[in-house]
């Protein structure tokens, strides 16, 4: 448990003294709050739904820019050799990686917490709802962290992780809203396979044991790929 | 305290080392010697446990590196060649971190921490992020790292490649200081190296070893003998060579070179265990030959080195 502690407490460490974090944090803000906010009084409707459907988009490009160095980085310094020699397992690194990413993502949501206040004062704003997209936004996070940090331990070079990262979790959010260009055999399993309608329902305020299912079996499979990819890199 | 058996290590079918055995005995200095390439840092790489070995077992004291790698890793402190750290922590939350990593309590660790940062000199550099460190103060925040947890055994990469001679000789002092209660392995390809730190070499090349031995031993064996060097002035070539052949212990006389200032160079190769060079002394004072130059030339590592490591 400690190593793990330790991995999970220097990991967020390193994202919060470094510019990266005030940067993504900033831009995330920034461009989630513009959109939300211009159609908001339009709508003029008290809830936030508009500005949980965002969130699948914007995470599919600020979660990859959170996760790509985190073993790209140890991969091109070489510090994964000085890693690996201290006495940790391989499930710690990368859950510690994982969890710190976690953490970070939670840390960017914390401040949108602003938007329910106030949405409060201005109208009745119905709170099951709220609190279901912030549990549904921590699950879809997880879920894009851990195939974040699959595209970083493939590759040395963080723009690669990047990329790799953003194109798996981009194509997860628009799978589901590409269902005309698929066989009808297979229109089951591709709607099940997008992370939008699952994400969706948790934000309606239904917590379903199946969409707790779903994110948690991508956090697996991102995590164990992961762990597979380094241990063939030996 | 360490045994390796029958260790191979195989890269895409390109073989890095080869059927190696060696064992390793509490408290030595041993030295893995060899050109680039040789398998010296893939053999430290399989004996700290970052590499899998294809095939063969190594054994650290009860524990086999297949089944207790964690158990292993606890006992070694290493070090990777050129010290690959976080560059972007500063030198007291890397150490911190090692020693939170390696469970030391927390007393504990800040004793270790302070008495390592006297030990390795980084007392000056402590709020320095690693990335702004030269190579040689790298180094030794490396070496603090790899010595965090007082492990019964170092492994060192290379520890004093790209090193100017006084961080050298820094380093040198740090290892020796630490060797008094360590088995230590270290791998390198300058041989004044593993002659200044090493009780014992191990000589590898292109994956297999070909000598392992004492380091005095080694210097020692048979076919390498000592050689005295002198130059004379004013004498002629075979008058001088006669005279020397003459002494008790002299096998062999061998004008080596002509230098430009006309003095002659000669060789004298010498029976094993014989210094004549008081009779050398001696029998060009009774001429009127100028003695300018007279010295003993051991036979070093680094002929053993070639003769061990020539390509056929």
């Amino acid at each position: 448990m400690r190593p793990l502690a330790s991995i999970v407490a220097k990991e967020v460490k390193d994202y919060f003294v470094s510019p990266i974090a005030y940067i993504v944090i900033s831009v995330f803000l920034l461009v989630t709050g513009w959109i939300f906010f211009t159609t908001f009084f339009l709508f003029n409707h008290a809830d936030m739904r508009s500005f949980f459907s965002l969130l699948p988009m914007a995470f599919s490009f600020v979660i990859p820019a959170v996760t790509m160095r985190l073993f790209s980085e140890e991969l091109s310094v070489g510090s994964f050799e000085v890693l690996l020699t201290l006495p940790v397992s391989f499930s710690d690194i990368v859950v510690g990686k994982f969890l710190a990413a976690v953490l970070f993502v939670a840390a960017t949501l914390a401040p949108t917490l602003a938007y329910p206040l106030v949405i409060s004062f201005l109208g009745d704003l119905d709170w099951g709802p709220v609190v279901g997209g912030y549990a549904g936004a921590l699950l879809l996070g997880a879920a894009f962290s851990a195939i974040g940090l699959f595209a970083s331990a493939l590759t040395r070079n963080q723009i690669i992780a990047f990329i790799v990262g953003a194109l798996i979790c981009f194509s997860m959010t628009v799978i589901d809203k590409m269902l005309f260009f698929f066989p009808d055999s297979l229109l089951g399993v591709i709607a099940y396979l997008g992370a939008g309608t699952h994400f969706d329902s948790i934000a309606k305020g239904v917590i379903d044991s199946r969409d707790i299912l779903y994110f948690a079996s991508f956090v697996f499979i991102g995590l164990y790929a992961a762990t597979l990819t380094l241990q063939n890199r030996q | 305290m360490i045994e390796v058996e029958n260790l191979s290590k195989y890269y895409d079918g390109f073989c890095a080392v080869n059927r190696i055995d060696f064992s390793i005995q509490k408290g030595e200095i041993v030295g893995l010697l060899g050109p680039n390439g040789a398998g010296k840092t893939t053999t430290l790489r399989m004996l700290t446990g970052y590499l899998p070995p294809t095939s063969g077992n190594i054994k650290i004291k009860d524990f086999s590196i297949r089944s207790d790698l964690i158990a292993i890793k606890h006992l070694m402190g290493y070090l990777p060649e050129s010290a690959p750290l976080y560059r972007s922590m500063l030198v007291y939350d890397y150490l911190e971190y090692v020693a939170r990593v390696r469970g030391l309590e927390d007393k504990r660790r800040h004793d270790r921490i302070r008495e390592l940062s006297e030990l390795c000199g980084l007392r000056e550099i402590m709020h320095f992020s690693i990335g702004e460190l030269s190579r040689g103060l790298k180094q030794r925040v490396g070496l603090a790292h790899a010595m965090m947890s007082d492990p019964e055994i170092l492994v060192l990469d290379e520890p004093t490649s790209g090193l100017d001679p006084n961080q050298i000789v820094e380093i040198r002092d740090i290892i020796r200081h630490a060797a008094k209660e360590k088995t230590i392995v270290l791998s390198t390809h300058i041989l004044s190296e593993a002659e200044a730190t090493c009780d014992r070499v191990i000589i590898i090349h292109r994956g297999k070893i070909v000598a392992d031995d004492d380091t005095q031993r080694l210097m020692e064996i048979s076919g390498l003998k000592h050689v005295v060097t002198l130059s004379l002035r004013q004498a002629s070539a075979e008058a001088a060579m006669d005279r020397l052949k003459a002494i008790d212990g002299v096998l062999d006389v061998q004008e080596s070179s002509q230098s430009e200032d006309g003095a002659l160079d000669l060789a004298v190769t010498c029976r094993e265990g014989s210094d004549p060079r008081e009779a050398i002394y001696h029998a060009v004072k009774q001429t009127d030959w100028i003695l300018i130059d007279l010295h003993l030339k051991t036979q070093n590592l680094e002929t053993i080195f070639r003769e061990l490591t020539r390509e056929d």
